[in-house]
């Protein structure tokens, strides 16, 4: 089968699994405890922890593992708004975050506080000016920028709006799922989300960076764990097995970058040149290296899916009929863009090209066979 | 669900235009020459529809769609972005759902 949904989770590095299998015979105890075994646990995490800091541009202090990516942004950002209550109840985010985000701001909503989603041109790509108004008005807690749309690839313009959040004395939480372990990531952020399975890390680890001086008080029950800010007893190994695969993603990025590019700008190009009525969404230059969306006219997202999925090949959608609330991604939404016959290809590393010639091969005559049973010719 | 929205070139979802200020004027200015049924069809089913009729009213004329899968929202004023075709408006429809309104421009 050919795999190309790394943007839902990015097959596990082989450092990763090499650091994972010695980490679980070496790495099991509690390492909140004294004796020999639980420091030894407690030297793995900790110098996972220095590791990880170093590669995401934070301080080992400032970095706390969760249990997932989503658990991040939960945290961060209600931990945040529960941080900063005294300065106001506005939650400021773009419309395409990932639902974490959004998720967090209903809950928000519910406890009486007030969110503003600032929309997104037709690429995706949230105009910087109209978030830095919605930062600067009062009252504002937090505001939320992802690095780059989980779903269309587009990069934000995070340094903008890190700059307009300085100025606003606002904290930004920035959003890096799609971004840790592929691109240079922005320093300017107050907190930082991220998940080690995106980078080719296990599933079950996420990373909460939450600068030193930004007020942040911990919406759950007390515990010590995590500089009381994730309740539980830590995934040594798995962390471990993060860490390693962040360092061995940080070397090959910029290589392996480029070279995913070029497969990506070949499908962008070559899609509406063999498909008719095709719309590539997304921004064509400032994207993320690996990922492409596009929609396919008169067809259902899931019909395609399916038969992808028969001829060999794991692709996603954002169309309705693929989810499981039967709505169309609020992303496609926001950007005004088609939301059925959606198809989301993201190259996980080490892809061979042969993979993208025969998607690009069999992808026409299963568009045509699709449109044809719904009678359009 | 969410109580403001700014700013962005994209149209609204439909929680937004549910919302205090409409999308577009609350009545249409001009009656349809067509009008497809499509309410309970689920996307790309109004799209088709609406692709293989509209050549049935003169160049210039309104067709308006009725659909409520909330995709269609989104996706008749996408396609006619992509056809060339003029969105003239989307008017809530009492029982859920709306009527889009299309003007065929060639």
């Amino acid at each position: 089968m050919a795999y190309l949904d790394a943007a839902s989770t990015e097959p596990l590095h082989p450092a990763a699994r090499d650091a994972l299998l010695t980490a679980i015979d070496a790495g099991w105890a509690d390492p909140a405890r004294l004796y020999g075994t639980a420091r030894r646990a407690q030297m793995l995490l900790e110098r996972a922890r220095a590791e990880v800091a170093e590669l995401l541009g934070a301080r080992p202090d400032e970095v706390s593992f969760t249990t997932s990516g989503t658990q991040a942004v939960h945290l961060g950002v209600l931990g945040t708004l529960a941080g900063r209550r005294r300065a106001g109840t506005r939650l400021v985010a773009s419309a395409v975050e990932h639902s974490s985000v959004l998720h967090a701001g209903e809950v928000h909503e519910r406890a009486g506080g007030e969110v503003e989603l600032v929309g997104v041109s037709r690429t995706g790509r949230v105009d910087a000016g109209r978030f830095a108004e919605a930062v600067a008005r009062p009252g504002t807690a937090l505001a939320c920028l992802q690095t780059a749309n989980h779903e269309v690839g587009t990069l934000q313009p995070v340094e903008e709006a890190a700059l307009a959040c300085r100025e606003a004395g606002v904290p930004l939480l920035v959003d890096a799922a799609q971004s840790a372990g592929r691109v240079p990531l922005p320093g300017a952020w107050s907190v930082l989300t991220a998940s080690a399975h995106k980078w080719g890390g296990p599933a079950g680890v996420g990373v909460l960076a939450v600068r030193k001086g930004v007020r942040w008080r911990s919406p759950l029950p007390e515990d010590e764990r995590e500089r009381r800010r994730v309740p539980g007893f830590e995934n040594v190994p798995a962390i471990v097995a993060a860490a390693a695969a962040l360092r061995a993603r940080a070397e090959e990025a910029e290589a392996e970058g480029r070279r995913l590019s070029a497969l990506v700008e070949r499908i962008r190009a070559e899609v509406p040149r063999l498909v008719p009525d095709v719309e590539v969404v997304g921004d064509p230059d400032l994207r993320l290296p690996h990922l492409v969306t596009f929609s396919c006219l008169y067809v259902e997202g899931e019909a395609l899916l399916t038969e992808l999925d028969k001829a060999g090949f794991a692709v996603s959608s954002g169309s309705s009929c693929t989810a499981s609330t039967l709505r169309p991604s609020h992303v496609l939404e926001a950007m005004g863009v088609l939301t059925h016959g959606n198809v989301r290809v993201s190259l996980p590393r080490g892809v061979p090209e042969d993979d993208v010639d025969r998607f690009l091969a069999v992808l026409p005559d299963i568009v045509r066979r699709i449109r044809s049973s719904l009678g359009v010719h | 669900m969410w109580r403001r929205r700014t700013g962005g070139g994209a149209r609204r979802s439909p929680e937004a235009a549910r919302e205090a200020e409409p999308a577009a004027p609350a009545r249409p200015a001009e009656p349809p020459a067509l009008t497809i049924d499509a309410l309970g069809r689920k996307c790309p089913i109004p799209i088709i529809m609406l692709a293989e009729r509209i050549n049935q009213v003169a160049t210039g004329g309104v067709v308006a769609v009725l659909a409520d899968d909330p995709a269609a929202f989104t996706d008749v004023p996408a396609w006619c972005r992509l056809k060339s075709h003029e969105h003239v408006g989307s008017y809530e429809l009492p029982q859920g759902g709306w009527s889009i309104h299309v003007r065929r421009n060639y």
